[in-house]
């Protein structure tokens, strides 16, 4: 079984695995409370963030050493068992979603700060390392992480070099990206590679940036180095009300043609405050159409210099309202409704769908448009709420599941978003990751060239495709399969397989 | 127009024979011994989309630098990473390069910049990976390991990079400082919420560059003191450094590159040494032995290139961990099968 080969074209089969010779073996290498193997121990593990989609995995382990990593991946390889990593589990794109013969590697136990150098201005963590605790530990030196997903509280820094986590600071401060030196990883078999160091630099090609977003398909990440900056002595955040969401949007681009770039820039639309305010009570505009966020970090002097900027550019692009927090209380109480607007969703509606999807700027207004037709095409409900500074939408369409179909409508749903994301020239995914859930999608942001080589990509450092198969890339069979024959530029896109 | 050049350059590459690409040839000094018959990529030029307000700019690989940094500036933008231009480098060329210029300890590298990438590869297949938009992770980020890959594993066509405002307020320091008391301060000034975006020490000088908000820059200079720098000088200082036309740069002795984490001590190295990037990047001129920078290099916890001149016989990068010169191989094999690009510019081995 160990010999079979990766390929772009169709799905691997991995049937006959000898599940209890797979326990007894991996038995050998962990303590009995780092494997779980009976269902009710595994349901916990059966979906991520995205419970839309589950499935019981044969087995959970949960190392503690990077040694007994190693021993996981050596006896998954040796038996062609898939193996699916995961790291605290709130992933929006199940891209922890286990395989029905996989084992889940879970880093949750490797949550150790290994080391912060208050001159050198880094931190060398274990994976299972919460994102904000690493703030936490470097606040007395005065530094932070700056990359702050909104699950920052629970998501872990391994889930965000495997995602490429932003986050709502990110157009000043970067992706995950930019703020990781160097990841300590395993390869499916067994080898430890350093990717990166401790410089600014590595040699030979950059395979720090295939490592982060690889969404846990190439390795399995023990260690990480990131890089921390000053904590800004203060931050400021202003909070501007339009009565129409196209004004909102030019005020964006009117903001960045004017030479600046705010520390975070985010919009929400009418339906969006509606569905926060009476859960967070932040203060906000309701009869706004739209409401922008537009934050000012650094020296006293210099957040003076640009609240003035912005103040002058969002008036005169007709903003009805403008509040400017008058304190730290105030400025996280507005931030507050913004990084809540998931959990309020949730509040107004039994489930909800969040899609990622990333369009330029100035498309925003053709993209609102067409989530509303959409919304009386599909019969439901959508909220929007928009990382503006770069263009990253997170539209949540509200659904029942236990309504028969709606479930199969809210992801028609999701996909046309994805789709337009791609036809108005961004992507179907800004930073939550293709996962199990946007695969099909993949098929309509990328041909079967690209396909194959991200396949090649995969199989350079997994040759036997055993990490987290069937997530991030689709098969050329099943972008044939699931139709996505979309014609780009009069060229069917997949010509050479066999439809089925 | 376009598309016949494209298809020049595939029949090139389907002849199956070594290339060596070349944009403006600025970095034919560049990277290991390398033959092949020269593909010119200059006539593949032109500014394809630039959107200032989507902080955006895409361009054909043959596209001066120059010429790109110019319609940025008309508009009051620019390239942060500073790409040298070493003469008359072309955009295909910086990245294919990936090298960064003074500024990159304080705003990222090249490769933090790059939205997208089309690319041929080595059977003469057009692709597309990345974009124009800030945020995309749909895929492996193949856009920026193309950055730095020193044209080995495709003919870069396109790129679309990131651009940002120029900061409105721009001040340079000096200080006389010996190198131990130099990478102290700047080490420590890093970790202050500064403006501070480049620096260089050289012959127990340090030389800062402070650029940002008007008022962070006036403040900033009030409390680090030193000697200010009338703004002529001060830009020609870092325009000399970037495109490495000072004095220390000129001559014909070899040039090392030294790259470390920024806090490490000054190294025991022969010969003089200008420091960058908050001490990050250190330089040196002379012919030392390859085997001893390496290893005082990566004991630092980083590597060392013999960037210019010198005998390149045993390589001019690192050599790789066994683990990762496998998984290099097998990148070269998929996007070049039959080893048609840059042979042997990165490493010996491909």
């Amino acid at each position: 079984m160990n010999q079979r080969e990766h390929s772009a074209d169709v799905a691997q089969d991995f049937s006959g695995i000898d599940r209890a010779a797979l326990i007894a073996e991996l038995a050998q290498h962990l303590p009995a409370s780092s494997l779980l193997h009976v269902d009710e121990d595994l349901k916990p593990y059966e979906c991520d963030g995205l419970s839309a989609y589950h499935q019981l995995p044969i087995a959970v382990a949960l190392p503690e050493t990077e040694a007994q990593v190693v021993a996981v991946l050596k006896a998954c390889a040796a038996a062609g068992v898939p193996i699916v990593p995961r790291g605290a589990g709130t992933g929006l794109s199940a891209g922890a979603l286990p395989h029905p013969q996989g084992v889940v590697l879970s880093l949750a136990k490797m949550k150790r700060i290994l080391h912060v150098d208050p001159v050198a201005r880094v931190a060398v963590v274990q994976p299972g390392v919460r994102n904000l605790s690493i703030s936490e530990a470097a606040a007395p030196l005065g530094l932070y992480y700056a990359p702050d997903p909104s699950s920052q509280i629970a998501c872990s820094i391994g889930g965000n070099v495997a995602e490429n986590s932003g986050g709502v600071h990110c157009l000043k401060y970067g992706l995950t990206l930019h703020n990781v030196l160097r990841v300590r990883a395993v390869l499916m078999n067994g080898t430890i590679v350093e990717i990166g160091n401790a410089a600014l630099d590595a040699p030979g090609y950059d395979l720090l940036a295939l490592a982060i977003g690889s969404e846990g398909m190439l390795a399995v990440v023990t260690e990480v180095t990131v890089k921390l900056v000053p904590k800004p002595e203060l931050a400021q955040v202003i909070m501007a009300s339009f009565d129409d969401v196209m004004k909102a949007g030019e005020a964006v681009a009117a903001v960045i043609a004017a030479g600046i770039i705010p520390a975070g820039l985010e919009m929400m639309d009418k339906p969006a405050t509606a569905a926060v305010e009476p859960y967070v009570k932040a203060g906000y505009d309701l009869n706004a159409a739209a409401i922008l966020l537009c934050e000012s970090d650094g020296t006293a002097e210099e957040v003076a210099e640009e609240i003035g900027r912005m103040k002058a550019v969002l008036e005169t692009s007709g903003a009805t309202e403008i509040r400017v927090s008058a304190s730290e209380a105030e400025r996280l109480r507005f931030w507050a409704g913004r990084k809540a607007a998931f959990p309020a969703a949730g509040r107004i509606s039994p489930d909800y769908y969040c899609m990622d999807g990333t369009i330029p700027r100035k498309r925003l207004g053709e993209m609102l448009t067409a989530i509303t037709a959409m919304e009386k095409k599909y019969g439901l409900r959508c909220i929007n709420v928009f990382h503006a500074g770069d263009g990253n939408l997170h539209p949540l369409i509200l659904y029942d599941a236990n309504v028969p179909g709606e479930l199969e409508r809210t992801e028609s749903f999701g996909a046309e978003i994805l789709k337009l994301s791609v036809d108005l020239g961004g992507t179907i995914t800004g930073e939550h990751g293709v996962g199990y859930e946007k695969i099909n999608s993949m098929c309509d942001q990328f041909g079967s060239d690209e396909l194959r080589l991200f396949h090649a990509v995969k199989s350079a450092f997994d040759p036997q495709g055993l990490l987290n198969p069937e997530k991030g890339v689709p098969t050329l069979h099943r972008c044939a399969e699931f139709g996505r024959m979309h014609v780009h530029g009069g060229n069917l896109k997949f010509p050479e397989l066999e439809r089925l | 127009m376009s598309e016949d050049r494209l298809d020049a350059f595939r029949a090139r590459i389907l002849e199956r024979k070594p290339l060596r690409l070349r944009g403006g040839g600025s970095k034919d000094f560049y990277g290991g011994m390398h033959g092949g018959e020269v593909l010119e990529t200059a006539g593949h030029a032109g500014i394809v989309n630039y959107e200032p307000t989507e902080l955006v700019i895409t361009a054909r690989c043959g596209t001066p630098l120059a010429e790109l940094e110019s319609a940025l500036a008309a508009r009051r933008q620019c390239l942060p990473c500073e790409p040298p231009h070493f003469g008359a480098a072309t955009v295909g060329g910086a990245v294919a390069a990936g090298l960064s210029g003074p500024r990159r300890a304080a705003v990222g590298s090249l490769r933090d910049f790059i939205l997208g990438v089309k690319l041929m590869d080595g059977e003469g297949r057009v692709h597309r990976f990345g974009g124009e938009v800030m945020k995309n992770v749909a895929g492996f980020d193949v856009s920026r390991l193309i950055a730095g890959s020193l044209g080995t594993l495709g003919l870069i066509l396109e790129v679309s990079l990131k651009v940002l405002p120029v900061p409105p307020g721009d001040a340079s320091l000096r200080f006389e400082m010996p190198q131990d008391k130099a990478l102290e301060a700047l080490n420590r000034w890093a970790g202050q919420p500064l403006p501070m975006v480049a620096n260089c020490w050289q012959d127990g000088v340090l030389t800062l560059r402070l650029a940002g908000a008007q008022a962070a820059v006036s403040s900033a200079c009030v409390k680090l003191g030193g000697e200010s720098i009338p703004e002529p000088e001060a830009l020609a200082f870092w325009q000399g450094l970037r495109e490495q036309a000072t004095e220390f740069f000129s001559g014909e002795a070899p040039l090392w590159r030294l790259s470390v984490p920024s806090a490490v001590t000054p190294l025991d190295i022969p010969g003089d040494q200008l420091i960058e990037w908050g001490g990050a990047q250190r330089w040196t001129r002379g012919d030392a032995d390859a085997v001893r920078m390496r290893e005082i290099a990566t004991r630092a916890g980083g590597h060392a290139t013999l960037f210019r001149g010198g005998d390149k016989s045993a390589g001019v990068f690192t050599p790789l961990q066994p683990a990762l010169m496998e998984i290099h191989r097998r990148l070269k094999q998929s996007f070049d099968p039959y080893g048609v690009f840059n042979p042997g510019r990165l490493y010996p081995e491909f």
